[in-house]
């Protein structure tokens, strides 16, 4: 096995963790303490992908599009939390799937209406273009940044819930939501800033994933899939076990993506080898989740029972 | 089902024409809505304009327009068939979306007997074993840009290959297409899953392999991903990259110049140098708004095809196996955007086919036309075909 090529890998795997994380530690939050189902939570994923490729092309500033992709996926979030999500808050999970899977698609449809159904043209300043080396392996320079993002808001993310006011209600709300209303705080507020926070790390992973990935209707589709892999396999309302379970899963998917038709190679016919095994490697994370699932059925790193 | 008649749209412009036999009656499916909605869109909009052209007519006839929406799925498809013959009671049907729902199609088309132009599709057993007289393939059959490549990849001298594509029918078939004509090694087969997004693993390893040429099959965004992804790993540019149908009109205006220098096999370009092609371009882009695709020029060919074989029968349509004959015999007659075509005997084309390079100028990415690669091609499965 080729080392440079090995780490090159764990980086691919890593990279692919972070944008999972951003997307998951939202859609962690809400669920776990809200217990609100949002599956629109793709849909923000994808306004921040929108509006990030838009503004960049408009201004070309691409500090400025990154802040108004989050901003705008934000805002997108608010209006979402107080015209649909809010008046659920009190209904079964059956309602919420309903209603949010209706604003996926309103979503997908309002984007064609908007930016037309053809994959939207993305790009990045020439500084991050290029690929560097490193460890003898070549490797783009605008992945390594995605993960330099991700390690910083991972910080910024322990910093608040461990260290700040905020933090510690929610702390306390994900396990102790009623008495943390009776106490006194002001837990409608915080339900909204918590919403908003979520739909901000979304619309962030959507801005940096757009130059990598095709910027089109739909494309918070199947990354909300492996969200929710995530955030069952990392214990709901643990934003520790989103990490933890994004990268986890990221680094098994793409390893199993890139090892396991060659350890199948030593046993199969090669072409059966690559058959079975990319067909096994895009199952291994669901085969995680059902492990996870009959073993810990509250997560890898649960913060509590409930 | 959505349903959309553009019946009026073309026919009622024309109202005061007096017709000798009834108007004719064409069917148009494919995919409108989804992800790969653009494609049928594209096409629609490609027969509309020719129909425009044309004054609303075939010959002196008047034509009405029955528009539906197989959303990629073949049961709708097949749906759609039956209620084009038994409640519309088309005299022809054009579209037929991708290979998998003309397969679900095909029973129907074979039994009615009418007219049915195939503009995206073209599988195998549709030009082989299962070649049906009325169904004709007006766009390709499926292996021969792939075919072309394979052999322009040759021509060049590459000693090996690494080939990707994703894991279904399509996407084998393409692959074995390559390697009817490139004789060099292969390196590596890979076949990811159909809709992944990411390629960071695919591509970690195609760079330690590091090969000659790299041939691909991805359609639509996921090519867009693809060439983005390969770009940003510093492969673009290093490693010579042929595709199919992962470069065209529509990924273009999302790539740019991000597609600069790579190659891809097709037959039809916008840079194609023949009267009916510009005629079409220059149409299409004063219309529409946007450089046109080759699955709006094939649906473009279709109307312009249909229009010649019912000159041929002075506008009467009714006699199904007469209009079938009009129609493949107009197939080396009819105005094409290709400049030359003809049916084969298996109802595919016989067409050539490029090398077409997309070349970044400044800011502007342009399509060039590098090679001629076949002549009067044929597919490697008309032998199979017992029509004659």
């Amino acid at each position: 096995m080729n080392s440079s090529l090995f780490l090159s890998q764990l980086l691919n795997g890593l990279q692919l963790g972070v944008l999972l994380f951003l997307l998951s530690s939202g859609l962690t939050l809400i669920f776990g303490i809200m217990n609100f189902i949002n599956l629109a939570h793709g849909s923000l994923y994808m306004v921040g992908a929108f509006v990030g490729a838009a503004t960049y092309n408009a201004s070309g500033s691409f500090l400025f599009s990154l802040v108004a992709a989050v901003a705008s996926a934000a805002i997108v979030g608010l209006v979402v939390e107080h015209l649909v999500a809010r008046p659920l808050y009190r209904h079964d999970h059956l309602y919420q799937v309903l209603a949010t899977f209706g604003l996926m698609m309103f979503f997908n449809e309002l984007a064609i209406v908007i930016w037309g159904n053809r994959p939207y043209f993305v790009t990045i300043p020439e500084v991050i273009r290029g690929s560097v080396e490193i460890l003898g392996a070549q490797y783009p320079v605008y992945r390594l940044l995605i993960i330099a993002v991700g390690v910083v808001v991972a910080f910024g993310a322990w910093f608040l819930i461990q260290k700040t006011r905020f933090g510690m209600l929610v702390r306390a709300g994900t396990t102790h939501a009623s008495m943390v209303s009776v106490l006194g705080a002001n837990v409608d507020l915080l339900k909204k800033s918590l919403f908003m926070l979520g739909a901000a790390l979304a619309g962030l992973a959507g801005t940096l994933a757009g130059p990598i990935l095709s910027v089109q209707s739909g494309m918070g589709d199947p990354v909300l899939i492996l969200a929710l892999v995530v955030i069952v396999v990392g214990g709901i309302g643990s934003i520790r076990g989103a990490l933890f379970a994004a990268i986890l899963i990221a680094v098994i998917d793409t390893l199993g993506r890139a090892y396991l038709p060659q350890l199948l190679a030593l046993a199969l016919a090669p072409t059966a080898a690559n058959t079975v095994g990319s067909a096994l490697a895009s199952m291994l994370i669901y085969l995680l989740m059902a492990f996870v699932l009959a073993f810990r059925p509250h997560g890898l790193m649960v913060s509590a029972k409930r | 089902m959505r349903k959309t008649t553009v019946a009026a749209l073309v026919a009622g412009l024309f109202m005061a024409v007096p017709a000798a036999h009834a108007d004719i009656t064409i069917g148009f499916s494919g995919v409108l809505s989804g992800p790969q909605g653009v494609l049928g869109q594209d096409q629609r909009d490609g027969f509309m304009l020719a129909m425009e052209q044309l004054g609303g007519k075939f010959g002196d006839q008047k034509v009405n327009v029955v528009i539906e929406d197989d959303q990629l799925k073949p049961d709708v498809g097949a749906q759609i068939v039956q209620k084009f013959l038994e409640r519309d009671k088309v005299d022809a049907i054009v579209g037929l979306g991708f290979s998998n729902v003309l397969m679900a199609e095909l029973r129907r088309i074979k039994d009615s007997g009418v007219v049915a132009i195939a503009t995206n599709a073209g599988p195998g057993p549709v030009a082989g074993k299962l070649c049906t007289p009325n169904l004709f393939g007006v766009a390709w059959q499926n292996d021969t840009m792939s075919e072309a490549m394979g052999q322009y990849v040759q021509d060049v001298g590459h000693k090996n290959a690494y080939l990707m594509t994703s894991s279904y029918q399509a996407g084998k078939d393409k692959l074995n297409g390559f390697k009817r004509y490139f004789k060099g090694d292969i390196v590596k087969e890979v076949y990811t899953p159909l809709g992944q997004l990411d390629f960071s693993a695919e591509i970690s390893a195609l760079q330690a392999a590091s090969p000659e040429a790299l041939f691909v099959f991805y359609t639509g965004g996921t090519g867009v991903n693809f060439v983005r992804q390969l770009r940003q790993a510093g492969i673009m540019g290093k490693t010579p990259v042929y595709s199919e149908g992962m470069i065209d009109s529509n990924t273009l205006v999302s790539l740019k110049t991000q597609a600069d220098g790579n190659i891809y096999g097709a037959t039809w370009a916008p840079v194609l140098d023949n009267p009916q092609s510009k005629k079409f371009v220059k149409a299409f882009e004063e219309k529409y708004g946007h450089t046109p695709s080759e699955y709006a020029a094939n649906a473009y060919d279709a109307a312009y095809l249909l229009d010649t074989a019912v000159r041929k029968l002075n506008g009467d349509v009714s006699d199904r196996e007469a209009f079938v004959k009009a129609v493949k015999a107009a197939g080396s007659e009819f105005p094409t955007v290709r400049g030359k075509f003809a049916f084969n005997t298996n109802n595919m084309p016989v067409q050539n086919l490029y090398a077409f390079k997309a070349e970044a100028q400044g800011d502007e990415i342009v399509v060039k036309q590098i090679a001629t690669v076949f002549t009067d091609h044929q597919d490697a499965y008309v032998s199979e075909c017992n029509m004659k």
